[in-house]
């Protein structure tokens, strides 16, 4: 992992420069500041049971459906487009190096996307003067929650960018993917055709998958190491999957 | 005391050694069973037509393309067990030249230059070295996606001689470029000469000739001809050529040759001009130059000569013949389609 670090602050700065950044950069922090804004409208016609911040997270998967295919989507299908993946892999940076840096750059540009929606909660504690309704507890288990399941949505939008030459396809697959692992398994959740007895285990194994389920945990201040390593593993297994994809195409190409 | 490793003077290992290489891909053979050998500080040419295996050849070498079966060594570790030994001998420019368009042109060095693992320190210096080398001190500041091909092409130079490799890799480095800019590259590549090993590919055939020491030319998969220029010459299209312009009575002309040389025969013979010269082709199959003699003889026969050529084949005619050849080996091959 010599070379990481030198391919990650490449990728970051690669990312700072793309247009795709700021659209994301853009449509993230207008969206999530209407959500916050209906929110304190909410608030302030009457008293709710939750905390902003709670009802402020549950929207998460909005964003996270079109911020990671815009940024991920160009990592490795624009490198293979141009043909710089060329170049890249004869220098001695292992395959795994390069797709690491990658992610970790992407990783970091989520990240720092996500920690600017913590604006929204210091404006609120700055002119709202209302301490009840900042409760430090669900914000720490909301941005918790968002930086562990970043670890898998990004992976998710590396590995589909593995998959194609082409940066729309490759954001479309994402897109995709990430409807799946984040509705597709909340819809067969509540499907009632689930419910019979010799579909118990699938039935397990779905509520165990259940994005909004682990979100409403983080929420409330329960950290489950079975959820942690749900989204560790598919990080891993996601990051393989590219690596092995990247190698593939080159074998094959 | 320890036992002293012997002192064993070997001889230097080539810089560049393929055995018996082959590459199919689904079934369709690009390289088949190349072997050849550089050594180190020559430049070697890469001819071929396209499709002929120059790049996919070029590739396995850097070790991005595993190869089907065959050895290939660069300075003496092998591809396929050290690629990152290998990796870290060779610079290479890929066909078309890829580089990313949003980067300044001096960034772009030092990612490449940190990628290749030149210490922080001296990258620098060495970025300065390669601008200075490749004339790019102009746009080291500009950004690469707006530079035009010529300035591409020697980035992409630049970035391939970086880190001092002993093994450079160039395919089809001066495609695109005018003449001038050919004529930059061409110096370039030849400065390189004696430090390096510099194995280039290119269509353009007065170009290799002047560049290369060696020349190898490929087709389909194959190696149809290698050596010297002056050596492709002389194997592939074996023989010389004489063009006379006379005039008098010629008719006595065939009876003389062979007294000047025994493999000498008339090619062709033109119609006489408005003055009553005709221009006369002569072949011969030996290499040495017989002009003089033909010339006394034809004075010595009462006959006016105006002009005498020796005719210099071209690279390209060399690599037409051997080319032609190769194909001709291909269609005589039983069991195999017919070339479309």
């Amino acid at each position: 992992m010599k070379h990481f670090l030198t391919i990650l602050s490449h990728e970051v700065r690669m990312l700072l420069v793309s247009p795709s950044t700021y659209i994301a950069a853009v449509a993230f922090l207008s969206l999530m500041g209407f959500v916050f804004m209906g929110i304190l409208e909410d608030y302030s016609k009457m008293p709710q049971d939750t905390s902003p911040a709670s009802v402020f997270f549950l929207y998460y998967w909005i964003p996270v459906i079109f911020m990671v295919p815009l940024l991920t989507m160009k990592c490795l299908a624009e490198e293979r487009r141009l043909g710089t993946i060329e170049t890249l892999l004869t220098t001695p940076v292992s395959t795994a190096e390069v797709v690491m840096g990658k992610y970790g750059a992407a990783y970091i540009l989520y990240m720092v996307f996500w920690l600017s929606s913590a604006g929204f909660f210091y404006i609120l504690k700055h002119f709202a003067g209302d301490a009840h309704l900042i409760d430090p507890g669900p914000i720490l288990g909301g941005y918790l929650f968002i930086a562990v399941s970043g670890l898998f949505f990004v992976a998710i939008g590396v590995f589909a960018s593995s998959l194609s030459r082409n940066q729309a396809v490759a954001g479309m697959i994402c897109a995709v993917l990430l409807f799946g692992v984040i509705l597709g398994v909340e819809y067969l959740a509540r499907a009632s055709w689930l419910d019979r007895e010799a579909l118990a285990p699938l039935k397990e194994a779905v509520n165990y998958a259940r994005v909004f389920q682990h979100y409403e945990d983080f929420t409330r201040g329960i950290v489950d190491v079975r959820e942690l390593l749900f989204y560790v593993s598919g990080t891993v297994l996601a990051l393989i999957f590219s690596i092995l994809s990247v190698e593939a195409k080159l074998l094959h190409s | 005391m320890s036992a002293a490793a012997p002192l064993v003077f070997l001889p230097p290992q080539p810089a560049i050694e393929v055995s018996h290489l082959v590459k199919s891909y689904a079934g369709v053979m690009a390289v088949n069973d190349i072997s050849f050998m550089v050594p180190r500080g020559e430049i070697i040419g890469f001819l071929g037509p396209n499709g002929a295996g120059k790049s996919t050849t070029m590739r396995i070498l850097t070790g991005y393309l595993p190869a089907t079966s065959g050895a290939v060594s660069i300075c003496g570790y092998p591809v396929a067990s050290d690629p990152d030994a290998v990796k870290r001998r060779i610079g290479y420019m890929p066909e078309n030249n890829p580089l990313p368009d949003e980067m300044r042109v001096s960034e772009y060095l030092y990612f490449r230059g940190r990628l290749k693992e030149i210490p922080r320190g001296k990258l620098g210096a060495r970025i300065d070295e390669v601008l200075e080398l490749c004339d790019l001190k102009r746009v080291r500041h500009k950004i690469i996606g707006k530079l035009s091909k010529g300035f591409r092409q020697r980035v992409g130079i630049a970035e391939a001689v970086l880190a001092e490799p002993p093994v450079i890799i160039m395919d089809e480095p001066t495609i695109g470029l005018d003449p001038h800019q050919i004529l930059i590259v061409r110096d370039l590549i030849a400065s390189l000469r004696g430090r390096m090993t510099v194995l280039i590919s290119s269509h353009i055939l007065p170009e290799i000739e002047m560049t290369c020491d060696r020349v190898l030319i490929i087709n389909q998969g194959r190696i149809v001809a290698q050596g010297t220029p002056a050596d492709l010459r002389r194997e592939v299209l074996g023989q010389s050529a004489y063009e006379i312009e006379a005039a008098g009575d010629l008719t006595s002309i065939p009876f003389l040759l062979g007294s000047i040389d025994p493999g000498l025969s008339l090619a062709s013979e033109s119609a006489p001009d408005e003055h009553g010269f005709r221009t006369i082709q002569l072949k011969t199959l030996s290499a040495e130059d017989s002009g003089e003699a033909i010339l006394r003889t034809f004075l010595s026969e009462g006959l006016r000569v105006r002009s005498l050529t020796r005719a210099h084949p071209t690279l390209e005619d060399v690599f037409l013949a051997a080319t032609r050849r190769s194909w001709d080996a291909v269609a005589e091959e039983p069991g195999r389609p017919p070339r479309p």
